[in-house]
C-alpha cells in the first residue's frame, strides 16, 4: 500500500495559481519537418546575444573566417562567446538593428560569406565525459557559446555551475513551449530527441547526479512519445521521468514549471539552484551534446516562422546572423499584409519595426500576425476593478493594485505590491476587460524603479565623492597650517640663525636697490641722447 | 504595420467591458421577466425612464467634463446601474422620483467621483437608499403581485399612476397594493402573532411571498448564467447568502415561532437579487478572494440583523453600502501570498 502510494506521489503534477487557456495556434507551423534555411550572402552577427557582458572580438575586419571560428570572446564570467556560423570575409563589426525590445542598434560582426561553409578546425569530441572533470566540460560548454534557448539566454555553463555549497536535487527540462504558436522545441523534440537526452545526460553528470524531470504540456503528443522512446533506448531511465503536463499558459515558465513537476516554489529574488533545482530547455540541452559530444560551437537554431501572414509557415533550421526578412521570403513571403511582426510569441514577444534584423540565440520565433490576429484593442478604458486580473496572475500577484499604483508613479507602493516577481507573461493583460497594457505599465515601473535606484547609486557616489573631496581639503589646509606653524616655531626658536638670515636679507635689499639704481641712471642716459 | 512599437501581449483580447455589462443585462430578463408579470407594466415603464435618464444624465457630465461620451454610453454601465435601481423600486413610483434618483445615481455617486471605476459605492443602491430616506411611503407602497390584486393594472393605467399619479378610476390603493413579504412578516410579528399563524395569509408561497418568490427563482437563474459566464465569481454571493441563511437558522432553531424559516429570508426582499447582481458590483466591492468572503458574508448578516432588529424591514441596500465603505480596507488586509513569498501577507 506505502509503495502503492509513493508511486502515486512520484507521478503527481501539482498546479499554479491562475494561468490562460489561449488558442495555441500550434497546428500552423507543425505539420511540417525542420528545413534548413539556405546559406544567405551576409551574416549580421550580435555580439551580445545573452544575459550578461558584450563579447569581446577576436577576429579582425578583413580576416577571412571560417564556420565556427571565434569572433568574440567571453568577457567576465556572465557572458558567452559568439562564433561565425559560415565562412566568409569578416567585412565590419559595426553597430546594427538587433532583435530587441528598444529597435536600437547594436554592435555586430559582419561575414560576407563565400558560399562554401567551410567548418574551421573543431575541437576534440568528448565522448569519455564521465571521467572527466567536470570544469573542463563547462569550459567546453562555455567555449561554444551555448546559452538559454528559450528566450531567457542565460549562459548555460554559468547554470551547470550551483558552485561547491549548492546541492541539485532536480534537474528540470523545459520541453512545455506553452507560447501560442512557437514549435521549434516541439519540432526538436520530435527529430532530435536523442541528442536532447544525450545533453541532459552530460547536464546530469556536471550537476552531481540529480533526478531528472522533462515537463511537455499535452498538446504535443508526438513530442512527448518520441522522447519517451528515445528515453527507452538510453540507461537514463533509472533517474529521468518525462511528464505530460497539461495545456495552460504559462507552464513553461520557469518558476512555473519547477512548481508543476516538484511542487516546490522558487523563493522571491532566488534563483532555482537556492532550492537545489537547475531548469534547462530542451533546445540548451541538444546544444550541450553538440558541443561537448561534436565538438561543434552553436552556429544555428531552430526558428519558428508563423502566424497567419506567413504564406507557409514552418520551422527553419537557421545560422545566427541571418535576417529575418530571408526566413519570412523562404517560407513564401506575406499571404497578407501583417498588421504586426513580433519576435517571439503573441504572449511575451516584443514587436519589431521590420524584418532587417538578424536571428539571434534566443530568437525562437518570428510572427507575422494579421488584422484579425492582433486587431488594434482600442483606447483603454477605466479599470472596472473586476479582478479577473488577480485570477489569472501565476506570481499571485494583485495586478490591479499594481496598476493604479504604477499610474500615479508611486515607487514605493508598486515594490510594497511586489511589483519584481512580476513575470511579465501577459495574462492579465489578456484578459482585462478594459484592455489596458497592464504589462507596459509594470514594465515602466520596472524601469522607473531601475533608474531611480542607479540615480541614487550615483548621487550615493557623488555624495562620497564630495565628502572625499571636502576631506582632502580640510587636511591640506591643516597640513598647510601645520607646516607654517612647524616653521614658525623653528624661527622662535633659533634666534642665532635669524641673526644670519637677517643680514643675508640686508645684502640682498642693498644689492637691489644698487640695481635699480643703476637701472635709473642707465634710462636718464638714454632719454638724453634721444632728446639730443 | 503600427507606427508604434506596443507591449506583448499582441494577441486578440477576448474579453470587453461593454460585453461584460450586456451579459449582466442578460442575466436579468429571467427576473425582470417574472416582476412584469407579476407586478404589470409600472416594471418596465420604471426601467425605461430610468435607463433613458441614466443615459442622458451620463452623457451630459461625459461632456461637462470634456471626455468622449461614445465609450462612456457604450459600455452600457450607467445601462446595468438604471435597471438595477429600476427594479428595486415599486412599480408605481412617480416618475420625478425616479428621475432624481437616476440623477442621484450617475452624477453624484458615479460620476462626481471620476466615472466608471472610481465609484466607492454603488450607484443604484446609493440612489435607493437616498429616495428611501427622502421618500419613505411611496419607496414602500408595492403593488400586489397578479393573483392577489382586485385589480390588474393595465398598461395605460400604469402610465397615469406613474405620470400623473391617478389611481384607475373607482379603485382605491387598497385594490391593488399589499404589504410586501417582509414588512407583513415584520409587522404581524411586532403584533406578538406567530410564524404558524401569519403563515394562514393568502400572501404566502412556498418559501416566501407569493409572486416574489419565483421573481427571487427568475434572478437566481441569472446569477448562476453569470457563474456559468465566469462573470462574476462565487464567493460573494455565495459568501452572503450562507451567512444570511446561517444566521436565520440558528435564530430559528432557538425560536421557530417567532422567526421565520431561513429560506424565507433568502426568497424574500432583494436577498438573491442582491447576492448575484448588487454585492458583485466589482467596482464597489471586494477584489481579493478572501476579501470577497468577508465582504459577501458580513453583507448577508447584515441583511438579517437589519432585518430582525433594525428599523426598515429590507436591509440590502443599506448592507451593501456600509460594506462599500470598508472594501478597501478588507482589500488591503487580504491580500494573498505571493508566490515565493513565504508570509501571509505580502504588505503590512
Amino acid at each position: 500500500m506505502a509503495a502503492i502510494q509513493s508511486l502515486l506521489r512520484r507521478d503527481r503534477l501539482w498546479t499554479f495559481h491562475g494561468g490562460i487557456h489561449v488558442p495555441d495556434e500550434k497546428a500552423l507551423s507543425n505539420g511540417r519537418a525542420v528545413e534548413v534555411m539556405p546559406l544567405p550572402k551576409r551574416l549580421v552577427i550580435p555580439l551580445q546575444q545573452h544575459i550578461g557582458a558584450t563579447a569581446r572580438p577576436v577576429a579582425k575586419v578583413g580576416d577571412r573566417v571560417l564556420k565556427g571560428q571565434l569572433l568574440a570572446q567571453a568577457e567576465g564570467y556572465v557572458s558567452a562567446c559568439i562564433h561565425a556560423s559560415s565562412s566568409g570575409t569578416l567585412v565590419a563589426i559595426e553597430p546594427h538593428p538587433v532583435p530587441h525590445p528598444s529597435g536600437l542598434s547594436a554592435l555586430c560582426a559582419v561575414i560576407e560569406t563565400d558560399g562554401e561553409d567551410t567548418w574551421a578546425e573543431l575541437p576534440e569530441p568528448i565522448t569519455h565525459y564521465a571521467q572527466l572533470d567536470p570544469t573542463e566540460i563547462r569550459e567546453r560548454i562555455r567555449w561554444a557559446g551555448v546559452v538559454g534557448l528559450g528566450g531567457a539566454s542565460f549562459p548555460t555553463s554559468v547554470k551547470l555551475n550551483p558552485g561547491p555549497d549548492q546541492r541539485i536535487r532536480t534537474l528540470i527540462i523545459n520541453g512545455a513551449e506553452c507560447e501560442p504558436y512557437i514549435t521549434c522545441d516541439d519540432l526538436l523534440m520530435r527529430e532530435r530527441a536523442g541528442d536532447i537526452l544525450a545533453g541532459v545526460r552530460i547536464m546530469h553528470h556536471l550537476l552531481g547526479d540529480p533526478r531528472i524531470l522533462i515537463g511537455i504540456e499535452d498538446n504535443k503528443p508526438e513530442a512527448f512519445e518520441a522522447m519517451r522512446f528515445a528515453l527507452a533506448e538510453t540507461d537514463m531511465r533509472g533517474y529521468t521521468e518525462i511528464r505530460s503536463i497539461p495545456t495552460l499558459y504559462p507552464s513553461g515558465g520557469e518558476k512555473q514549471l519547477i512548481r508543476i513537476l516538484t511542487g516546490e516554489e522558487v523563493p522571491t529574488h532566488a534563483i532555482p539552484a537556492r532550492i537545489g533545482i537547475v531548469c534547462q530547455n530542451v533546445g540548451s540541452a541538444a546544444a550541450v551534446a553538440d558541443a561537448v559530444l561534436e565538438g561543434r560551437p552553436l552556429t544555428s537554431r531552430i526558428v519558428t516562422v508563423t502566424g497567419r501572414a506567413i504564406a507557409e509557415p514552418r520551422n527553419l533550421e537557421v545560422r545566427i546572423g541571418t535576417p529575418v526578412s530571408d526566413l519570412i521570403a523562404h517560407c513564401g513571403g506575406y499571404r497578407e499584409r501583417p498588421r504586426k511582426l513580433v519576435c517571439g510569441g503573441p504572449m511575451m514577444g516584443f514587436e519589431i519595426a521590420h524584418a532587417e534584423i538578424p536571428v539571434t540565440k534566443p530568437a525562437n520565433c518570428v510572427l507575422a500576425l494579421t488584422e484579425a490576429e492582433t486587431p488594434d484593442p482600442g483606447p483603454a478604458l477605466a479599470c472596472i476593478r473586476c479582478g479577473r486580473c488577480a485570477e489569472v496572475c501565476p506570481a499571485k500577484l494583485l495586478p490591479q493594485q499594481l496598476y493604479w499604483h504604477a499610474r500615479a508613479k508611486d515607487l514605493d507602493r508598486v515594490q510594497d505590491y511586489n511589483l519584481f516577481d512580476c513575470i511579465e507573461c501577459g495574462c492579465c493583460a489578456q484578459v482585462c476587460p478594459s484592455h489596458i497594457p497592464l504589462v507596459q505599465y509594470y514594465r515602466y515601473a520596472k524601469n522607473e524603479v531601475w533608474a531611480r535606484e542607479e540615480d541614487k547609486r550615483k548621487a550615493e557616489l557623488a555624495r562620497m565623492r564630495h565628502e572625499a573631496k571636502q576631506a582632502r581639503l580640510e587636511r591640506q589646509e591643516r597640513e598647510r597650517k601645520a607646516r607654517l606653524r612647524q616653521k614658525k616655531e623653528s624661527l622662535d626658536a633659533g634666534p642665532g640663525k635669524s641673526q644670519t638670515d637677517q643680514d643675508a636679507k640686508k645684502a640682498a635689499i642693498e644689492a637691489a636697490k644698487q640695481r635699480a639704481a643703476a637701472k635709473k641712471a642707465a634710462a636718464a642716459k638714454a632719454e638724453e641722447t634721444d632728446d639730443a | 504595420m503600427s507606427a508604434t512599437l506596443v507591449s506583448s501581449p499582441h494577441g486578440s483580447r477576448p474579453n470587453r467591458v461593454d460585453r461584460v455589462m450586456q451579459e449582466v443585462l442578460l442575466a436579468l430578463v429571467p427576473g425582470v421577466a417574472a416582476m412584469i408579470w407579476f407586478f404589470g407594466w409600472g416594471v418596465l415603464i420604471n426601467i425605461t425612464l430610468a435607463v433613458a435618464v441614466a443615459l442622458i444624465a451620463e452623457a451630459a457630465v461625459m461632456r461637462v467634463r470634456r471626455r468622449p461620451i461614445g465609450p462612456a454610453i457604450g459600455d452600457y454601465s450607467a445601462v446595468v446601474t438604471a435597471v438595477l435601481f429600476a427594479i428595486s423600486v415599486p412599480p408605481t413610483l412617480p416618475w420625478w422620483m425616479t428621475l432624481l434618483g437616476m440623477l442621484f445615481a450617475i452624477v453624484l455617486v458615479k460620476q462626481l467621483y471620476g466615472g466608471i471605476g472610481y465609484n466607492p459605492f454603488n450607484p443604484a443602491m446609493a440612489a435607493y437608499v437616498f429616495l428611501l430616506v427622502s421618500y419613505p411611503v411611496a419607496m414602500t407602497t408595492w403593488l400586489a403581485p397578479d393573483m392577489l390584486a382586485e385589480h390588474a393594472v393595465s398598461f395605460t393605467e400604469s402610465l397615469r399612476l406613474i405620470f400623473g399619479g391617478a389611481l384607475p378610476s373607482g379603485v382605491e390603493w387598497d385594490a391593488i397594493s399589499a404589504a410586501t413579504p417582509l414588512d407583513e412578516m415584520r409587522g404581524k410579528l411586532d403584533q406578538g402573532m406567530p410564524i404558524a399563524e401569519i403563515r394562514l395569509s393568502p400572501l404566502w408561497g412556498d418559501f416566501g411571498g407569493r409572486g416574489w418568490e419565483w421573481v427571487a427563482n427568475g434572478f437566481l437563474l441569472g446569477g448562476v448564467y453569470l457563474l456559468w459566464r465566469r462573470i462574476i465569481t462565487w464567493h460573494i454571493p455565495v459568501s452572503m447568502l450562507a451567512a444570511l441563511a446561517v444566521a436565520a437558522g440558528a435564530i430559528w432553531l432557538i425560536d421557530p415561532t417567532t422567526h421565520p424559516f431561513p429560506a424565507f429570508h433568502l426568497f424574500s426582499g432583494a436577498a438573491i437579487l442582491g447576492a448575484f447582481f448588487i454585492a458583485t458590483d466589482p467596482v464597489s466591492a471586494c477584489t481579493t478572494k478572501t476579501g470577497q468572503l468577508i465582504f459577501g458574508a458580513s453583507i448577508g448578516l447584515l441583511v438579517f440583523v437589519i432585518r430582525t432588529w433594525g428599523g426598515y424591514p429590507d436591509a440590502v441596500a443599506f448592507a451593501v453600502l456600509l460594506m462599500n465603505i470598508v472594501a478597501p480596507t478588507i482589500d488591503h488586509y487580504t491580500q494573498p501570498r505571493v508566490f515565493g513569498h513565504s508570509g501571509n501577507r505580502a504588505n503590512p
